[in-house]
């Protein structure tokens, strides 16, 4: 199942024309600078906005194309805004009944308790709005959505409003939202960290355009696009907890390339997890050290070579199919004669723990 | 302490002041909705003649009725050709010049009521599946139920205090146009200042206790200045 977008729109200042297609499960982000478009894009999948051509599709579903245009209400999904917006003169209990009650009783996929228990609002319930954290408010706006069983949930920055400490504590609920529903989810960020933590699907929008897309692995690793070449540029691995090792409290963590270790955080094995690793934090070698403090190092074949500055290249790795980024000068690239297709090693600095 | 034709001017007064309340409300609600929503360059032209009433002397707006709903005004010989009849100095009238006379007391606080709701409670309401007529009965008029109540206090408040208009197109017909303002003009005229206190001093007080209400109860739900 796939979804396929394509809109168009012109205002004054502003002009949007974008055509995706990305698979109908997991976390899409729609992902680019302030001011690009990713907004107006979200309101337009949701019907919000009216002077907007183009289609939408979702598995066998249009909601919109040259002859339809379902209203927002007749569209299946959820709406994540970036204020919670909840209604003020309805209690918690009865924002979260607003949408479930307007449902078919035989559509409701999703049981209120589920819905409830899923972003912790037990204690909630009886609460107004107006007397909630700012990352209650927003668990509540997302289970409110979850509640009309949504085929798709849009949320435009859903944690942009909200200060570092409650986007720690709403961030774990959406990991919950992707690991325990099956929904898939667009999600407009313009924050890196939060794209690298939950994305699975990359859509790089830039002035109103589609710049890329694919999945977060390839799109942050592709040398061709932005991402790779920014001073944080990193891969995303995602791993498994293999096993613990109580004697130095540390957990492996499997990928297809090989394994990782890091000091063990209560990891439990067979968690999945994800993993970052810097371009900066990845240094090659022809053969593999053995007396080295570093603990961690996968042998690569090295895909592509490409300049990013006078003084600095930019490697890209190949893990058995797991891309990984290294940075390295000119003069060493030149010492090793790092050519596409060379077999070297990659000693990891320091791998982090995202989710 | 009221007589019989003091009485029944109260009467009066509460119903034409409770229909016009009550039309105002009914149609008042879709143009304060354009008015707070529209971006149409001659929404301003609108705004300032609803607000006419605000500073035109009474006697003026009762003056144009008169003309208009009069058996030679267009609406007037409309209605006789109908078969019916000119509505200058019927109930009817009095209701007709009111609707005009109290508009910017109903409209202003809807439309300031919808203003500060603003777009986003009905996106959201769409997003959870809401119909348009769903939405405005399950959150647009709940939301705006402070403005309502502003709405319905002052324009009935300010029906009650009506004279220019109801001199102009009312007159005085006991039971069908007088109503207590006028009642309380006769008692003056004729001296009988007794009863004029009576009604005025009632009149100030209802006056005073509806307005203490709404800004209580405002208050309460903290929204909407006037």
């Amino acid at each position: 199942m796939s979804i396929e977008a394509h809109f168009q729109l012109e205002c004054e200042q502003f002009k949007l024309d974008v055509t995706f297609s990305v698979p109908a499960r997991g976390i899409t982000a729609l992902f680019g600078p302030s001011g690009c478009g990713k907004t107006t894009l979200l309101r337009a999948i949701a019907g919000l906005e009216k002077n907007v051509r183009g289609h939408f599709r979702i598995g066998e579903n249009t909601w919109q194309d040259e002859t339809t245009f379902l209203p927002t209400h007749q569209r299946p999904l959820g709406y994540i805004f970036q204020e919670a917006s909840l209604f003020a003169h309805l209690s918690v209990q009865q924002n979260l009944h607003y949408g479930f009650k307007r449902i078919p009783a035989e559509q409701q996929r999703i049981p209120f308790e589920q819905a409830v228990n899923l972003l912790g609002l037990e204690p909630l319930l009886a609460r107004s709005p107006a007397r909630l954290s700012g990352g209650e408010r927003q668990r509540v706006a997302i289970a409110r959505a979850l509640l009309t069983s949504p085929q798709l949930l849009l949320m435009d920055e859903p944690l942009a409003a909200l200060d570092y400490q409650r986007k720690q504590e709403v961030l774990p609920f959406f990991e919950r939202l992707h690991t325990e529903l099956e929904i898939p989810i667009l999600y407009v960020s313009h924050a890196p960290d939060e794209v690298a933590r939950l994305a699975d699907h990359l859509v790089l929008l830039d002035n109103g355009q589609v710049q890329a897309s694919g999945p977060i692995t390839e799109m942050l690793t592709r040398s061709d696009l932005p991402l790779a070449h920014d001073h944080e540029a990193a891969a995303i691995i995602d791993a498994t907890v293999a096993s613990i090792d109580d004697d130095y409290h540390l957990a492996k963590l499997a990928f297809p390339g090989g394994h990782f270790f890091i000091p063990d955080q209560g990891l439990n094995v067979g968690t999945k997890v994800r993993l970052r690793i810097l371009a900066r934090d990845i240094s090659l070698t022809l053969q593999q050290q053995t007396d080295t403090s570093i603990l961690n190092i996968v042998p690569v074949t090295v895909a592509a070579v490409s300049e990013r500055n006078p003084a600095q290249l930019l490697v890209q790795l190949d893990a058995n199919g797991v891309p990984l980024l290294s940075r390295i000068t000119h003069k060493s690239a030149d010492k090793l004669s790092l050519a596409p297709g060379k077999k070297v090693f990659a000693q990891v600095k320091a791998v982090s723990l995202l989710a | 302490m009221l007589s019989e034709t003091d009485l029944i001017a109260l009467l009066t007064t509460l119903k034409l002041a409770g229909l016009t309340t009550l039309i105002l409300l009914v149609l008042g609600t879709p143009l304060a909705w354009w008015l707070a929503h529209s971006q149409c360059r001659f929404k301003v032209i609108i705004e300032a003649l609803i607000a006419l009433p605000l500073i035109l002397p009474p006697t003026v707006l009762g003056f144009y009725l008169l003309i208009t709903l009069g058996p030679n005004g267009p609406i007037g010989g409309l209605l006789e050709a109908l078969g019916g009849h000119a509505i200058a100095f019927t109930f009817a009238g009095l209701v007709v010049g009111s609707v005009f006379y109290s508009l910017p007391f109903v409209v202003q606080p809807l439309q300031n009521a919808f203003s500060n709701i603003g777009r986003r409670p009905l996106e959201v309401a769409a997003t959870l599946r809401a119909r348009p007529v769903d939405i405005f009965f399950s959150v647009i008029l709940p939301l705006a139920r402070p403005g309502y109540l502003t709405a319905a206090v002052l324009g009935f408040a300010h029906t009650v205090g009506e004279f220019g208009v109801v001199l102009m197109i009312g007159g005085n017909i006991p039971g069908e146009t007088q109503v207590l303002s006028i009642a309380i003009y006769d008692h003056v005229e004729a001296l009988e200042y007794g009863q004029a206190h009576v009604l005025s001093g009632g009149l100030l007080l209802l006056s005073f206790i509806l307005l203490l209400s709404i800004y209580t109860l405002n208050r309460r739900s903290r929204v909407m200045p006037l």
